[in-house]
């Protein structure tokens, strides 16, 4: 049996890393309406490898905005930053942090 | 259509038997028998009865051409004689492959008048399966018609979401579970009123709840196999899983429970401002 090398090839049991099986891995950028107009956008589940201080400075200074970490218990730290800048930041995070756009989930409206 | 089913067949076993009785006469009995046995038969067969009929000519002939040198042998004169009934002889066989033929050109009208042409078995395939099992006739069925939300201004700071019932049903989803996937991914919460219509806080318009029951729908509804709508949210109570179980093509997939995610304190804002 263990001389046929063609099965050794390909386990169809084995873990494609498809969409739900690991949720952890994606990024989620939300958005929250606040009093009037304003709203808030917030960014989850950037890996931790990035410095999120120096990332919030550089998103702060691009966008024009403000901007702030929030350390959650269970999701880790969260950017927040203020007015609707999901499109904006979903680029930075494709083009600067080199992030893949699968892994990145853009809720709201 | 089983008249012709009927006839189809045998004519193919009646090939195999028709070769076999052919090699048999080419030794010694003639067509008629065949012939007979012809009757149902198709076009193939056509050929290949007039190819025995051919065979067994050479036969006879290479008979008759022996009996001859034997004649000619004896007397030249009664060589004549022999090829004359050579020719009578073929002449007969040639009255029978003739009958044959003309036997056989009915049983091929008759044939024709059996076969349907295939456009007519296909639409009249589709018009029954369109009858017993809509479902798999076509796109039509399948496409739900999901009215569009009726969104209006509820005061200055919440929105009116009237339709989330007749949409929930539609969808086959409680409205519970549509409701919840709203408030996660608008980031706010609201309440139902006495008309079971959705109040939301925030300010939403039409096309933004529409954007997100877009993305529900394709999250939740569809079914990721085929397509369709037509399906089912089961929740498993073994593992706490929901799955879609779609009733076109039966197959099941989980979908990930509705997570709020990160939900920034817009209270303390206020508080703050307070
Ligand atoms: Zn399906």
């Amino acid at each position: 049996m263990s001389n046929i090398e063609n099965l050794k090839s390909f386990d169809p049991f084995a873990d494609t890393g498809d969409a739900e099986t690991q949720p952890t891995n994606y990024i989620h950028i939300r958005i929250q309406q606040r009093n009037g107009r304003k709203t808030l956008t917030t960014v989850q589940g950037v890996p931790d490898e990035y410095d999120l201080k120096k990332v919030v400075k550089v998103l702060k200074k691009d966008f024009a905005c403000n901007g702030n970490i929030v350390k959650d218990e269970e999701l880790g730290q969260v950017i927040q930053l203020q007015g609707d800048q999901r499109l904006k930041v979903v680029e930075f995070l494709v083009s600067q942090l080199g992030l893949k756009k699968k892994n990145i989930k853009v809720h709201g409206f | 259509m089983s008249s012709a089913e009927l006839g189809f067949d045998p004519s193919l076993k009646k090939k195999k038997k028709s070769k076999s009785t052919s090699s048999a006469t080419a030794s010694s009995a003639p067509a008629p028998a065949g012939a007979e046995a012809d009757l149902f038969a198709g076009l193939k067969k056509k050929k290949k009865k007039s190819k025995d009929t051919t065979g067994e000519k050479d036969h006879k002939d290479s008979v008759d051409d022996v009996t001859a040198t034997f004649e000619t042998l004896r007397l030249k004169k009664k060589k004549k004689k022999s090829r004359h009934h050579d020719v009578d002889d073929f002449e007969k066989q040639l009255a029978k492959a003739g009958i044959t033929t003309e036997e056989e050109a009915a049983a091929n009208a008759n044939l024709q008048a059996n076969f349907i042409p295939y456009d007519k078995l296909l639409s009249r395939f589709f018009t029954i399966l369109k009858e017993k099992n809509p479902e798999l006739a076509g796109g039509q069925q399948t496409k739900l018609k999901i009215p569009p939300p009726e969104v209006q201004r509820d005061g200055n700071k919440k929105t009116m979401f009237a339709n989330v019932q007749t949409i929930a049903t539609v969808l086959q989803r409680t409205p519970e579970h549509l409701i919840q996937y709203l408030f996660a991914e608008l980031g706010t919460s609201g309440s139902i009123d006495g008309e079971k219509r959705l109040i939301i806080r925030g300010r939403f318009q039409g096309k933004n709840i529409e954007g997100v029951l877009r993305r529900y729908i394709q999250d939740y509804v569809i079914c990721k196999t085929c397509k369709s709508m037509n399906t089912e949210l089961k929740r498993e109570n073994a593992n706490r899983l929901h799955f879609i179980v779609c009733k076109a093509c039966g197959s099941t997939k989980s979908v990930a429970s509705i997570k709020t995610g990160y939900q920034a304190h817009v209270g303390v804002n206020r508080r703050k401002k307070v």
